[in-house]
């Protein structure tokens, strides 16, 4: 669907005939190196990855009239399912007085905290392209905002579902079995062609932002249940509907910055039903010294603590953790910035630990290197399946 | 900065040594009029309503290598309050679409948002970091924040004449405690009250960077604007350069343009 609809809307640009548009666009190479020998033998030992993402925008109308286009694509040296084509924006926008109308494919962020984002829902994640979970596939959908002296109101119709991506079987960084994303289940009889929906409150009172959102539909995070095929063990993601009230408010005093999100989550039929009524919240602070010993240098502090009612059974959840970072600014030309986080389980002591460093070359080209170790797993830990995937990644960007 | 260790050795020995009294009333007549001459300048300016303008900073190091930001700002003037500003960034390209939006206060800590759009998050970012530097720049953030009569005390100290104009030389300290300057001293002209040149002394009071004012333009007949600020960092020999193009006055901006979500819809 979405090649056909890449095709479609280049056939469509007019782009000769347009004025106050532009393009700009970015390529990157991404290598990879994994420390260990990989658990499968299929899987591989060093990765090489390349990535062209474009955005064009056009405003008319005296502004009031916006179109957006961003594709992006991905070409993986050894993983087929990470090789994958997506559309992150392509929606008209038309503004009314206090009021903007959306239509189309679009990237939504709701929340406040650093380590998690429980709240942010709107968008299906990309996983494959970063276990951080800020990437993000294009969300089809009709929205409409509007201002008003008590805040901000959204309403989002989504009459397209998108599956969460895995990587493939020659892929790092994925449970032991592969995930058959073929085969999606799901609670729905409309499958991918339920309607979902929410409603967003946003407001700033004075040194407080705050957000009330709801969200009803399929839930974008799937079970995945082992399943036996032809003597090969593959994990079925099932999508069940999900009933989801989330809070998001933060504090900012001086230089500091207090965070909390929450949820209350209602399913009505996952496959396990003792589950199908579950909190989770994360909170924290972030505290910034700034001009450290009379340079320009910025260090920052985060601490948050991730709670989830459900039982760490599930993969990947945070149900009693608490994650501790540090960045540090150096304010210089280049922006260089070195980020350090270590995310700890209470109960099981595993940790995951995450070093980042990014810097700009010149003027249109950037670095960024990422090293991520996942130690103390056991085989009762959520990380066990990733317990020889400590890997090094060098990202180069260009910009045009 | 010789001469400048050995004037801030001199001066509270000079002090010591004058009569309190006789001191004091000269003190507080010449801080009568340098405050006179902040509102007056502060008065020339008001009523402008909004503004917005293009910006190409030249950042300079020692070595003389250049490496240049294109940015856009908008202005909506709040009376009684420090101004609402929106600054867009369009290169570096790694940092193009990145917006900032923040509710300058007169003695308040301002409230600021930055946009990122690569995840189309708006955070709330702390605004203690005055003294920081603004996009690697010579400039820090209080400097190219909404100025304010309040955010001084001021002095005037002496007349001088250059470059054809009579100046007031006056000079003003920082209220805030967190400002990275003991001190500013500040060249106005005596007919239209435009600032031509600051001198930044740090928290040491040694000089730290001089800020000159050139190509100035009247708009609407009645306030004026530099295109040319250089900032010369006197104890790093870095220097940053301000073009400023495109001023326009009287777009009819309104409080809903200057908000967290106008923020996100930014170009």
């Amino acid at each position: 669907m979405i090649n056909r609809l890449l095709i479609l809307s280049l056939a469509l640009l007019p782009l000769g005939a347009l004025h106050s548009a532009e393009w700009s666009s970015k390529a990157s190479i991404e290598a990879r190196h994994f420390f260990n020998d990989a658990l499968n033998p299929q899987q591989h030992d060093g990765n090489l990855s390349i990535t062209v993402e474009s955005e064009f925008y056009h405003d008319w109308d005296d502004d009031s009239q916006r179109i957006v286009f961003t594709p992006f694509a991905r070409i993986d040296q050894h993983d087929s399912e990470r090789s994958h084509l997506d559309l992150r924006e392509f929606y008209w926008r038309k503004t009314f007085n206090n009021t903007d109308l959306y239509l189309g494919i679009r990237k939504i962020f709701w929340g406040v905290t650093e380590s998690l984002h429980l709240v942010d829902i709107i968008n299906q994640s990309d996983t494959i392209e970063n276990l951080d979970g800020e990437d993000k596939l294009g969300q089809p959908m009709v929205s409409l905002s509007h201002s008003t002296d008590l805040g901000d109101w959204s309403l989002y119709i989504l009459p397209w579902f998108r599956e969460r991506t895995f990587a493939g079987i020659e892929g790092r960084l994925r449970p032991p079995f592969v995930v058959d994303q073929d085969n999606a289940q799901f609670e729905s009889n409309d499958k991918e062609k339920h309607i979902d929906s929410a409603l967003r409150w946003s407001h700033v009172i004075g040194d407080w932002d705050v957000g009330l959102s709801y969200f009803h539909g399929t839930d974008r995070t799937p079970q995945l249940i082992p399943q036996m095929n032809n003597g090969v063990t593959t994990l079925l993601p099932y999508y069940a509907q999900l009933n989801q009230l989330g809070l998001d408010a933060q504090y900012t005093y001086e230089s500091w910055l207090w965070k909390l999100e929450s949820v209350s989550r209602h399913h009505d039929n996952r496959l396990s039903p003792n589950l199908n009524r579950s909190k989770a919240a994360v909170g924290g602070f972030e505290y910034t010294w700034y001009g450290l010993f009379d340079s320009a240098t910025d260090i920052g502090l985060v601490m948050e603590y991730q709670y989830d009612s459900r039982e760490a059974n599930q993969a990947l959840i945070a149900n009693n953790d608490i994650a501790i970072g540090s960045r540090l600014t150096f304010n210089d030309v280049q922006d260089t910035t070195l980020l350090a986080l270590v995310a700890s389980d209470l109960d099981q002591r595993e940790r995951f630990i995450s070093l980042e460093g990014a810097r700009r070359l010149g003027d249109d080209m950037s670095v960024n290197i990422e090293a991520r170790f996942f130690s103390n797993t056991t085989p009762q830990t959520q990380l066990f399946a990733l317990r020889n995937d400590d890997y090094l990644e060098l990202l180069l960007t260009r910009y045009f | 900065m010789i001469n400048n260790k050995s004037y801030a050795l001199i001066l509270p020995l000079l002090a010591m040594l004058l009569p309190a009294t006789a001191f004091s009333i000269d003190d507080s007549a010449h801080e009568k009029k340098g405050l006179a001459i902040a509102i007056e300048t502060d008065r020339r300016d008001a009523g402008f309503g909004d503004s917005s303008a293009s910006l190409e900073m030249i950042l300079r190091n020692r070595h003389g290598e250049t490496s240049e930001r294109l940015l856009r700002n908008k202005t909506l003037e709040v009376t009684n309050d420090g101004d609402k500003v929106i600054i867009i960034f369009d290169t570096p390209r790694d940092v193009k679409g990145t917006a900032f939006l923040s509710f300058t206060h007169k003695l308040e800590p301002d409230d600021q948002w930055l946009y990122l759009p690569a995840l189309k998050r708006v955070k709330r970012i702390a605004s203690r970091n005055k003294a920081g530097p603004f996009m690697g720049s010579e400039f820090a953030y209080e400097d190219i924040s909404s100025q304010e009569v309040e955010k001084y005390s001021y002095r005037y100290i002496k007349d001088e004449t250059f470059d054809g104009r009579d100046h007031f030389i006056i000079e003003r300290d920082p209220v805030d405690p967190r400002s990275g300057y003991k001190r500013q001293r500040v060249w106005i002209d005596k007919a239209e009250y435009r600032i031509w040149k600051i001198d930044f002394y740090d928290r040491k009071d040694s000089l730290l960077k001089t800020l000159s004012y050139d190509d100035y333009n009247q708009y609407l007949k009645k306030f004026w604007r530099a295109n040319i600020m250089e900032m010369i960092n006197h104890q790093t020999g870095k220097s940053t350069r301000l073009n400023w193009t495109d001023f326009s006055f009287k777009n009819g901006f309104s409080e809903k343009e200057f908000t967290k979500s106008a923020l996100k819809k930014s170009r």
